[in-house]
């Protein structure tokens, strides 16, 4: 997993890293949506300015963003070669059967590559940086209001953050063996199909039975500390809105209001 | 099959802001037929060293030749499956990596990925189960029915069914009672001595250092710092202490006698060298206090 970026926590102290979690949630999820009320150049740009300051003001470099786009490469031009050639309408520009090229199609896998993209980068920016048990605390405070219903947050929250916990020991895990069933003589990554499915079981028998043996120790663990589920228990994490929070949220709403007023007026 | 690392540099996820350097420009010998321990401090670049050894990681810097091999930074991952069958690779925590259904078919496993019959195979796993003591009953359980023990065996059982000629082990005692450990150390011995395999042996035992090696390789903070006879890495009892490795059992205990005023030359590294000094000395004094 040596080149894996995408979703993991880059530690620094800048201006986004010190941002509450919960402002970062949300600013991801409002930027989220209106990515998909950009339909012109204009509204587009205005999104690209406002996440090029944004990783501006995370202290880390934009190549370090770009990077952590590469595994997603192939997927992204799946889409747009998908979407190049079935697309239809406008001017035809080559046709071959079924396949073709046109105007329409050209602009509408351009539009999907941008939202793609631009989708991809916020959200690296929230974990590049924040803390994974952080993104699971601001989940858990802004699912607050659903204890009302009595939806199970505190249990969801844990279940969270003890995902996020194990996911670089599971990943560190499977390179592990990855590398003992190499030492093996096994091939990853060549062969045919069958051959490559072949190469999965010997590293998900192991990890899986390594995870399950992990999981019942924590809970073994964890109940011997006492731990009961359903119960109100205080934070070790005290979450604490700053006027920055505020303030970055205001920028992120004008910003929205540009780009949907742009879209009105059809620029 | 010797090999030699030359001006060596390794770092984790070269390239990404998380790169970390595990290794310091590192150059040594691994002679064909040795016994060769590497020991360190934990964290000080021993499992990253070993895994250079069969190409499982390249360096990112230098180059490490195997035999008629030459692994540089720029060497492709194909073809070096050869290399595998020849460097045999125990883990850290070996059990860690079997998954068959049955003893026998995980220790078939790696034999097999190597192209030999399921029938030469299972003979093959047969053989090896019984070098390293597992008994006939157990090898058509689960392995994860196995003990802990069991397990550990069952997989150093996979590695040598590989029939390399370079057996590399990592701590294959690590978390094991004094008697596994004993059959383990005897069972390495004894490959050694009876089937001429060269051993890199990865330990924290210093009395296994002193008992068995015949070169001794000292990591620490991803440099090498030190190579030589268990005799010479072992007679710098203060450079020891500084580095916070521990002596063999007989050198420490030679060593506080030194203090009651006991003289040993050389420092004794293994009991029955401490015996053989320390008989005559007693007898000496044995003389002096009914004289
Ligand atoms: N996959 C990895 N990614 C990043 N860093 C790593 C990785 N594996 C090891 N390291 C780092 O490389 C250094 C050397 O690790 P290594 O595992 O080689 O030590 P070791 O001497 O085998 O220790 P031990 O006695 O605990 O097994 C350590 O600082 C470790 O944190
Ligand atoms: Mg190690």
């Amino acid at each position: 997993m040596d080149k894996f970026m995408f979703g993991r926590y880059i530690p620094g102290d800048s201006w986004v890293h010190r941002l509450d979690p919960r402002a970062k949630l949300i600013l991801t999820f409002i930027y989220i949506g209106v990515v998909f009320f950009a339909n012109s150049v204009w509204t587009y740009a205005v999104l690209v300015v406002l996440l090029l300051a944004s990783i501006f003001a995370t202290g880390i470099s934009l190549r370090v963003f770009l990077r952590g786009l590469r595994p997603l490469l192939w997927l992204l031009m799946f889409t747009v070669v998908i979407q190049i050639f079935f697309g239809a309408g406008g001017h035809v520009y080559w046709q071959w059967g079924w396949l073709s090229v046109t105007h329409d199609g050209l602009i509408n896998a351009l539009l999907i590559l941008m939202r793609f993209v631009l989708i991809i980068m916020v959200s690296t920016l929230l974990t590049f940086s924040t803390q994974p048990l952080a993104i699971a605390d601001g989940i858990e405070s802004l699912l607050s209001p659903l204890r009302k219903v009595h939806f199970p947050v505190a249990t969801l929250a844990l279940m969270l953050s003890l995902a996020l916990r194990f996911v670089p020991t599971l990943m560190d895990e499977a390179e592990k063996i990855m590398n003992a069933q190499r030492a093996r003589g096994v091939d990853f990554g060549t062969g045919g199909l069958k051959q490559q499915v072949k190469t999965i079981v010997p590293i998900l028998i192991p990890l899986f039975v390594n995870a399950f043996n992990r999981a019942v120790d924590i809970s073994t663990a964890m109940e011997a500390r006492g731990y009961r589920d359903g119960e109100n228990r205080t934070k070790f994490r005290e979450l604490k809105w700053h006027r920055q929070d505020t303030l970055s949220l205001i920028i992120y709403v004008v910003f929205s209001v540009v780009v949907i007023g742009l879209r009105a007026l059809q620029l | 099959m010797d090999i030699a690392f030359e001006k060596v540099n390794y770092w984790y996820q070269a390239g990404t802001p998380f790169a970390v350097q595990a290794l310091y420009d590192i150059n040594l010998n691994i002679p064909a037929g040795a016994f060769t321990a590497v020991i360190g401090q934990t964290g000080s670049g021993k499992s990253t060293l070993i895994q250079h050894l069969n190409a499982l990681l390249k360096p990112t810097e230098g180059q490490v030749i195997i035999g008629d091999r030459t692994i540089t930074p720029e060497t492709k991952n194909k073809h070096l499956k050869p290399l595998r069958k020849k460097v045999g690779l125990v883990f850290q925590f070996p059990e860690n990596q079997l998954f068959e259904e049955t003893v026998l078919k995980d220790i078939a496993f790696g034999p097999q990925n190597f192209g030999i019959s399921e029938e030469e195979a299972d003979k093959l796993a047969r053989q090896t189960a019984k070098m390293v003591g597992l008994d006939e009953s157990l090898l058509e359980r689960s392995p994860f029915d196995l003990s802990g023990g069991q397990m550990r065996r069952a997989a150093i059982a996979g590695v040598l069914a590989l029939e390399p000629d370079v057996l590399v082990l990592d701590e294959p005692t690590a978390g094991l009672d004094p008697r596994g450990r004993n059959d383990i150390m005897g069972l390495v011995r004894h490959l050694q001595a009876e089937k001429q395999l060269t051993i890199v042996l990865i330990t924290h035992q210093m009395d296994d250092v002193a008992n068995y090696a015949d070169h001794v390789i000292v990591m620490a903070h991803g440099h090498m710092v030190r190579q030589g006879t268990p005799r010479e890495v072992f007679s710098d009892v203060a450079w020891l202490n500084e580095n916070q490795l521990e002596l063999p059992t007989a050198t420490a205990y030679a060593n506080q006698l030194i203090q009651k005023g006991f003289t040993f030359d050389p420092l004794p590294l293994t009991a029955d060298e401490l015996a053989d000094q320390l008989v005559p000395q007693l007898a000496k004094q044995g003389v002096a206090d009914h004289g």
